[in-house]
This record gives C-alpha cells, sequence and structure tokens, in this order.
C-alpha cells in the first residue's frame, strides 16, 4: 500500500447533476441493457440532456462482459471516453472518481455512468460473477454468502458481536424500506422474525442477505461551473477513492478489517471532512456484516464496536445516523451490483428530493461500494453548493 | 508442498511464479508442518437428507492462510482458535487437502 500524501483530487470541481433508476424489483420482458438504457434516458432528461451530449460513458452490466461498447451503440453516444471496469459492486464509485479526473481534465464534458440488470425475471437468483479458484471450490463454499459468513464469525469471536445486533442492521433497512415507495420488501420486520429466518451459512441467516431483484440506476456528472445548469442543488464530489487488497476470502489479510478503510480516509482527506459531519450514509450492504464492518473502517465507531453502534435504532428512521435511507440491498434493492443505487440514493439526499424518507437538512452524504468478497472498496463523498 | 522464497524465507500459498509484493521469483517448494489454527469457521446449512458442513480458513503454522474443510468432528464443533492436522484424502476421485482436529 503506497500513499503519496498529495492527493490532488479536484475537490467539488465536478457535480453529479442527476440520478434515477428504473424496474426496481421486478421488470418482466426487459434485457438488462433496456433497463439501463430506460435509467440512462430518465436521468439525462431530469438534466434537460439527451444521449447524443454524452461524451463519457461508464457501465458495468453484469451479464455482458464488453457492455461498454454495447450501451453506447443502444443509445446513440459517440464516447471520447468509454470504461468499463469490473470491480463488481464497487465499479460505479470508481466511475465516479475515474469521471471526476477526466472532466476535470477536459478529457470529457457530460459523463454517464450507468447500470442495469434482470436478474430476477431472466434466471430467479444472484447472477454472480465471482469464480472461486481451484483452491477454494472443492470446499463448496457457497458463494459469495460463505465468505462473509466467515468474515462475521471472526467479527463475533473478536469483538463479541451478536446475532441480534447484526439484526438491528437487517430492521433498520427494512424500516427505511418501508418509507420508500420504490421499495421491493416493503413489509414489517421484527427482529424475532430476524432471528427465526432459516439459516444459510452460518452465522448468516436468509435475512441477513440482500434482495435478489431486477433494476437500473443512471447518473450524469458534468463540471461544477455549469452544474446549475443542469439541476438546482446539484451534488459535488467531495472525495472519491477506492483501494483492493484481495480477491479470495481466503487471501483477505484481517477479515474485520476492509479496504474501506484506507478508500475512506483518503476520501476524507481529498473532501477535508470527518465522518461525524456526515449527514447521510449509504452503504453496500450485501449482507449486514458488511454494515458494521464499513461504519467501522469508515470511522463512524471504533473498530469491533459496530454491533453496539446499530444498537437501539441508531442508524434506523429516527435514529442518530440514517444509514441506507432507500432500504439498501437487504431491503430496497439488489439486483447483483448494488453500488450505483448508493450513489444515486446519497445524490437524491443531498438534492433534498427523497419524500418521506428524507433526511432533514442534508449538506454531506457518504456512498460506499464493496465488490468481490470485501474485496474492493470505493468512497465518494457528495456535498451540496454550501459544503464547497 | 507449499513455496517459500528463498531470499525473504516467506512462505506462499496458492503456488505462484513470483512472491506477491516483491516479485522475487527464487521459489522452491518445501514441505509444511501440517499444523494449523483454525482463523474462521461457518456451517453451511443443507436440505435434509444432505448433512450440513463446514467451511473453514486455516492459518498454517508456516504463516499461509487457505480455505479448507474440518473432518472427524461435527461441523458445528468446529470452532475458531482450534488446533489441526493437514492430511490429504481422495474425493471425487481427486486428492484433496483437509484437517482434523489435533
Amino acid at each position: 500500500m503506497s500513499d503519496s500524501g498529495e492527493d490532488a483530487f479536484p475537490r467539488g470541481k465536478t457535480a453529479i447533476v442527476s440520478a434515477a433508476t428504473f424496474g426496481m424489483g421486478e421488470a418482466p420482458g426487459f434485457t438488462s441493457k433496456d433497463l439501463a438504457a430506460h435509467a440512462c434516458i430518465a436521468a439525462l432528461r431530469q438534466a434537460n440532456l439527451r444521449p447524443e451530449d454524452v461524451d463519457a460513458l461508464f457501465v458495468c452490466l453484469s451479464d455482458d462482459m464488453l457492455s461498454g461498447m454495447t450501451v453506447a451503440e443502444y443509445l446513440g453516444i459517440r464516447p471520447r471516453l468509454t470504461d468499463n471496469n469490473r470491480t463488481g459492486g464497487s465499479s460505479f464509485l470508481i466511475h465516479v472518481m475515474l469521471a471526476a479526473l477526466a472532466l476535470e481534465s477536459k478529457q470529457c464534458d457530460v459523463a454517464l455512468i450507468a447500470y442495469g440488470s434482470n436478474q430476477r425475471t431472466a434466471t430467479g437468483k444472484l447472477v454472480n460473477l465471482i469464480r472461486s479458484s481451484p483452491y477454494e471450490a472443492p470446499y463448496r463454499a457457497l458463494s459469495p454468502i460463505s465468505a462473509y459468513a466467515l468474515a462475521a464469525a471472526r467479527h463475533m469471536h473478536q469483538f463479541g458481536t451478536t446475532r441480534e445486533q447484526l439484526g438491528a442492521v437487517a430492521v433498520a433497512a427494512r424500516n427505511w424500506a418501508r418509507l420508500n415507495p420504490d421499495a421491493f420488501m416493503r413489509d414489517g420486520l421484527t427482529i424475532q422474525d430476524y432471528l427465526q429466518a432459516r439459516m444459510v451459512s452460518d452465522p448468516l441467516g436468509v435475512r441477513d442477505c440482500c434482495l435478489v431483484t431486477d433494476g437500473a440506476a443512471a447518473i450524469v456528472m458534468t463540471r461544477a461551473d455549469r452544474a446549475k445548469d443542469h439541476a438546482s442543488r446539484p451534488a459535488f464530489v467531495l472525495g472519491a477513492a477506492c483501494a483492493t487488497w484481495h480477491q479470495e476470502i481466503s487471501n483477505a489479510p484481517d477479515l474485520t478489517v476492509t479496504a474501506a478503510a484506507e478508500s475512506g480516509s483518503r476520501a476524507y482527506r481529498q473532501a477535508g471532512v470527518k465522518a461525524a459531519d456526515i449527514d447521510v450514509v449509504q452503504l453496500y450492504d450485501a449482507f449486514t456484516i458488511n454494515t458494521l464492518l464499513f461504519l467501522e473502517d469508515l470511522g463512524f465507531c471504533p473498530k469491533g464496536e459496530g454491533g453496539r453502534f446499530v444498537e437501539g435504532g441508531r442508524i434506523a428512521p429516527g435514529g442518530e445516523l440514517p444509514v441506507n435511507t432507500n432500504g439498501g440491498g437487504l431491503s430496497c434493492v439488489h439486483p447483483g451490483m448494488y453500488g450505483l443505487f448508493t450513489l444515486v440514493e446519497g445524490t437524491q439526499q443531498v438534492m433534498h428530493v427523497c419524500g418521506a424518507r428524507q433526511v432533514a437538512d442534508v449538506q454531506l452524504a457518504l456512498c460506499h461500494g464493496n465488490g468481490g468478497v470485501l474485496s474492493s472498496q470505493a468512497t465518494v463523498i457528495l456535498g451540496s453548493e454550501a459544503t464547497l | 508442498m507449499i513455496q517459500r522464497s528463498r531470499a525473504t524465507g516467506r512462505y506462499i500459498f496458492y503456488p505462484r511464479v513470483a512472491e506477491p509484493g516483491t516479485g522475487s521469483t527464487d521459489l522452491e517448494w518445501v514441505e509444511p508442518s501440517g499444523s494449523g489454527t483454525i482463523y474462521s469457521v461457518t456451517v453451511v446449512r443443507q436440505k435434509p437428507p444432505a448433512a450440513d458442513y463446514n467451511v473453514v480458513l486455516v492459518d498454517l503454522a508456516e504463516g499461509p492462510r487457505l480455505m479448507s474443510r474440518v473432518d472427524g468432528v461435527g461441523p458445528k464443533s468446529v470452532h475458531i482458535g482450534m488446533a489441526v492436522k493437514a492430511r490429504v484424502i481422495r474425493e471425487n476421485d481427486a486428492p484433496l487437502l483437509v484437517f482434523e482436529p489435533v
């Protein structure tokens, strides 16, 4: 790990000017690229733009290895910059980082970041791009849940974290989802429901797992000087950083510490803010343990304290720290790679357009994506005009 | 057999063409002691009649960590910190590294 300490990320020089979703939950009859295209058109219209105005395209579709070119052709975009990185659910937060650098250096003027997946109606299960090596495959770990279960077991062993504390994450996500008309799971969920749910890979059960849904999302970025032409309340990109420490779970150096500790601290330094300044937090909650690990690694509580931190509804509606205000991957939407939805919700919270779930007076939002099995981590900090 | 860098003495698993980080290509094959400690464990639940089974991460005495399974005890008896010893068995017509409690 090297860190020059001289990170010249262009703080506040670019902004997300629109954010849209499409086909949240179930969207029969659409391909993944149809869904992505719908979200792209919606995001572009919000910003008074058309596909032909886009000159940088960032996209990652699970079922199309060359989706950058596919989506460019489909929408009628001739990008000067096409990126199709493959870091799982963290891909889209890394897209924001790369788009900010490209916009700032005038490699492009309008960046579109897009995702779509029809996994629920097409296959009924997670379209999983993780391929086990010959050194893990024979032991039949369930991919990806067993990897996260190994992390949860270790966290419990080292810090005394309990199933009830993991359950508090699931219940908080559900209570946020109940305020979101676009969320897929809006039935009540109690801690008793959580504890009685079927176990899958100890210590994780069904209610520790993200959903399997369809869904699409898109955001548009421009330089800050023209952001106000496209949005009344843009979400300025104050910091964006990523880090990868391993691929397979057996190569994670410490199952209780993720590379979010690195991506987060760098993003905070770029943004000139600290965890205590953040008004709303959007974390990639593929499993309940993710929320605890990322709250710790991103500095919202000390290492090992995540379980105790989430007790008493602290991250639920009305709590002290609003986390995953759309309902997260656990209760809102999870089409396979949730990352872009953290950015949509963070942006919409900064734009103050979230309706019943809007957190009062949001100025700073932190969005965090996870790829693989706690492998690739990426953090983006968004701010209102007042934070510039 | 696992690899070791002659220059640094560091043990490496899985096998590679160069030591991670340093890029040293002076790797040799050595026989590890077979002793290990359970770093973490999960029990994969199955629909009956299939039996639940454990998946573990084992820290070898030499340093590397790898995924495996503990045989010879019920899946729920495997716990973090347990001392284990390696054994190569045949499963599905291929050799497989598993561990047993010491």
